[in-house]
């Protein structure tokens, strides 16, 4: 029983956590850097799909997986930064303006992306970490993407930037007091736009790891709201780098859960374990939220608690 | 500045924004070497050329009018709520599934009785969300984001799960309803009923808010929340009670979907509706009546979407460009609200120049 079930499932769910997981990965990180200095991007998912266009794009013009990888990292980071700059506007909602650089975004990407639906695009390369075993389920769940790495790289980064450097700390202050960054003449705007910028930059890697590794092929359907509910994953993993790892890897878990089970026999769920990360989030602030306190954690400019 | 001023500011800043995106859509297409004047005179004649392209457009603008309710009477009680189309994809679920449960009158009553469902349900998804807001502390704009991904995820379980149809193979389906329950169209219209609705409930929305005491309560609880607190308003009532409106709006245009244009409950109704609502109701500025007219634009422009796709060969997807080219701008331009005198246009940049060279 647990030699014929259990294990194997237990494999499929991590081989697909991290599968999964790695978009999940980049646009909490991106998010996370965003929220961090006070503002909500909502378009990544916009940033998302977009930035998987155009890595499918470059990678099928150039016949170079990498080329595409930089080039969806560089439109995403064009895209947030027409988020950041625009609410940076006075009066501009950036609520309602993450929701409308999500249409742009998208309707962008699906335009420009229409002839690239048939062909095929070299994907970006798996690192067989499983190579030292001979049991192939073990192998296939350890043959990860080579951008997941480049993901935890960075969350570590952004780790020790946040607490050792002037630059972390000043995003870290703009996020928690505007007031306190204009009288140290920090430009707050500055630092929100390009912190914008930056996150739409690293949640591009996430969408060239959809186009480039997996699924790896573009269509219309590639994205399934991973960019929009980056901000769901920021606030389970507390506007802390190293948890958005954790966050991805069960938020991408769960999605795994359900053909995991269907390949053992169980079928039917596969729906309802995809929400389970949602309705946990969402259990987590009715348990940890009280009205009148914040969020722990919460950068104070956000308005993420409650009145 | 007066009043009148105001007004007009209102309606001349959006329309100066959609011209400037339909500008910039022409400027797109002209890249991909198109022609933009054909590509305006389309975009025209698809979504108000003639009676086929104006019935189309206004099928298309009901759900924008109450996903756009779903945001605007939450707003005005002081709330950015943004999963509209959670109370949307519940709507249509529970009036699908409402037939499996109960034996229901194969006549109008029937479809009533379906369409309740879906409002009270919706307003039950969204009303939660307010809850959790003034009982827990929880922002509402995420945990309605949240629950719309729960109620997406709810939907595909029982529409490819238990409420499947056997016969719909490729594209998961509940049962079609019977043609006697399904909602009709207007007279001789090629529009159905849901338009009407969707028109009276912004109407009945923009009075309430408007010119009732009630309203002017939620309007204050939106406004300034201590000052509600001081007089006495019961915030907490007002607050939900506005949620499960605006959900209830939303779960009708679900259930409207399904009653009135697909027969059955299956993945075309989570086509984002309830997004495109929450700019519906941003560029009416959480004006229920206002809401009339820029559904009924935006509806258009949808309506005029396949007309490029049939005449011009453009894709799909150019429609999409184009709104979010709008909706950026429009949004956008809140920041000059209030700065540029419209009857002077040519006066005040002169003025402002001749400061400049002082």
């Amino acid at each position: 029983m647990l030699q014929e079930i259990f294990i194997p499932l237990m494999l499929a769910v991590l081989g697909g956590a991290i599968r999964v997981g790695t978009p999940f990965l980049f646009v909490s990180l991106g998010e996370c850097l965003t929220e961090k200095s006070g503002r909500i991007n909502l378009g990544l998912e916009g940033v998302l799909i977009f930035s998987a266009m155009s890595a499918f794009g470059v990678a099928y013009l150039t016949d170079s997986a990498w080329l595409g990888v930089i080039a969806g990292s560089v439109s995403g980071a064009a895209l947030a930064l027409l988020h950041g700059v625009l609410s940076s506007l006075k009066r501009v909602n950036d609520v309602a303006m993450g929701i409308a650089i999500m249409m742009l975004g998208i309707g962008l990407a699906f335009y420009m992306g229409k002839p690239l639906i048939q062909p095929q695009a070299p994907t970006i390369g798996a690192i067989a970490l499983g190579e030292w075993s001979d049991y192939p389920a073990l192998r296939a769940a350890l043959n990860i993407n080579a951008l997941f790495p480049i993901g935890v790289l960075i969350a570590l980064l952004m780790h020790w930037a946040f607490a050792n450097t002037r630059w972390g700390l000043t995003v870290r202050m703009v996020g928690d007091s505007s007031d306190a960054a204009k009288a140290l003449g920090t430009s707050v705007t500055k630092v929100r736009t390009l912190s914008t910028a930056l996150g739409g930059a690293i949640a591009g890697l996430g969408g060239a790891s959809l186009s480039l590794f997996y699924p790896g092929s573009w269509n219309e359907g590639l994205s399934s709201g991973q960019g929009l509910i980056a901000v769901a994953l920021v606030i389970f993993a507390r506007w802390k780098p190293i948890s958005c790892l954790w966050t991805a890897l069960i938020f991408g878990g769960a999605g795994a859960l359900g053909p995991a089970l269907q390949s053992v026999g169980i079928n039917g769920y596969y729906h309802l374990f995809n929400a389970m990360p949602y309705a946990l989030t969402l259990l987590i602030l009715i348990i940890t939220c009280a009205p009148q306190r914040a969020i722990r954690g919460a950068p104070s400019e956000l308005g993420v608690q409650g009145q | 500045m007066s009043s009148f001023k105001v007004n007009v500011e209102a309606v001349l800043l959006p329309v100066f924004s959609v011209a400037c995106a339909l500008l910039l859509f022409g400027l797109f297409v002209a890249i991909g070497g198109h022609s933009p004047v054909e590509v305006w005179i389309l975009l025209f004649k698809g979504a108000f050329g003639d009676s086929f392209s104006i019935q189309n457009t206004l099928q298309r603008a009901a759900p924008l009018m109450m996903t756009g309710l779903c945001v605007a009477i939450p707003a005005r009680a002081g709330l950015t709520i943004i999963g509209g189309e959670g109370a949307l994809v519940i709507g249509a679920l529970a009036c699908s599934a409402l037939p499996y449960a109960f034996e229901l009158p194969l006549n109008i009553w029937g479809t009533v009785i379906m369409l309740f469902a879906a409002a009270i349900s919706g307003g039950l998804w969204i009303g939660l969300a307010g809850w959790m807001r003034q009982f827990r502390g929880i922002n509402e704009t995420i945990s309605s984001l949240l629950l719309a991904y729960v109620a997406i995820n709810i939907f595909r379980h029982f529409v490819e799960g238990p409420l499947r149809d056997p016969a719909s193979l490729n594209k998961p389906s509940t049962f079609p309803l019977y043609a006697s329950q399904l909602v009709g169209t207007i007279g001789q219209w090629d529009v159905h009923w849901g338009f009407a609705w969707g028109l009276l409930m912004c109407l009945c929305a923009g009075t309430w808010l408007g010119f009732t005491s009630n309203g002017f309560a939620t309007r204050v609880v939106g406004g300034n929340p201590r000052a509600a607190g001081l007089v006495g308003l019961p915030s907490s009532r007002l607050v939900v009670c506005a949620c499960i409106l605006g959900g209830a709006a939303a779960g009708l245009a679900g259930g409207f979907e399904v009653a009135a244009v697909h027969t059955t409950a299956n993945a075309s109704v989570i086509a984002g509706l309830g997004y495109a609502g929450i700019l519906v109701s941003f560029v009416a500025r959480h004006q229920p009546w206002a809401i009339v007219p820029v559904a009924i634009v935006f509806g258009g422009f949808g309506a005029a979407g396949s007309m490029l796709q049939r005449r011009m060969g453009l894709p799909d997807a150019s429609v999409q460009v184009l709104l979010g080219f709008a909706f950026v701008l429009i949004l956008a331009m809140e920041s000059i609200r209030g700065r540029i005198d419209w009857f002077n246009i040519f006066n005040s940049l002169r003025v402002s120049t001749k400061t400049h060279a002082v």
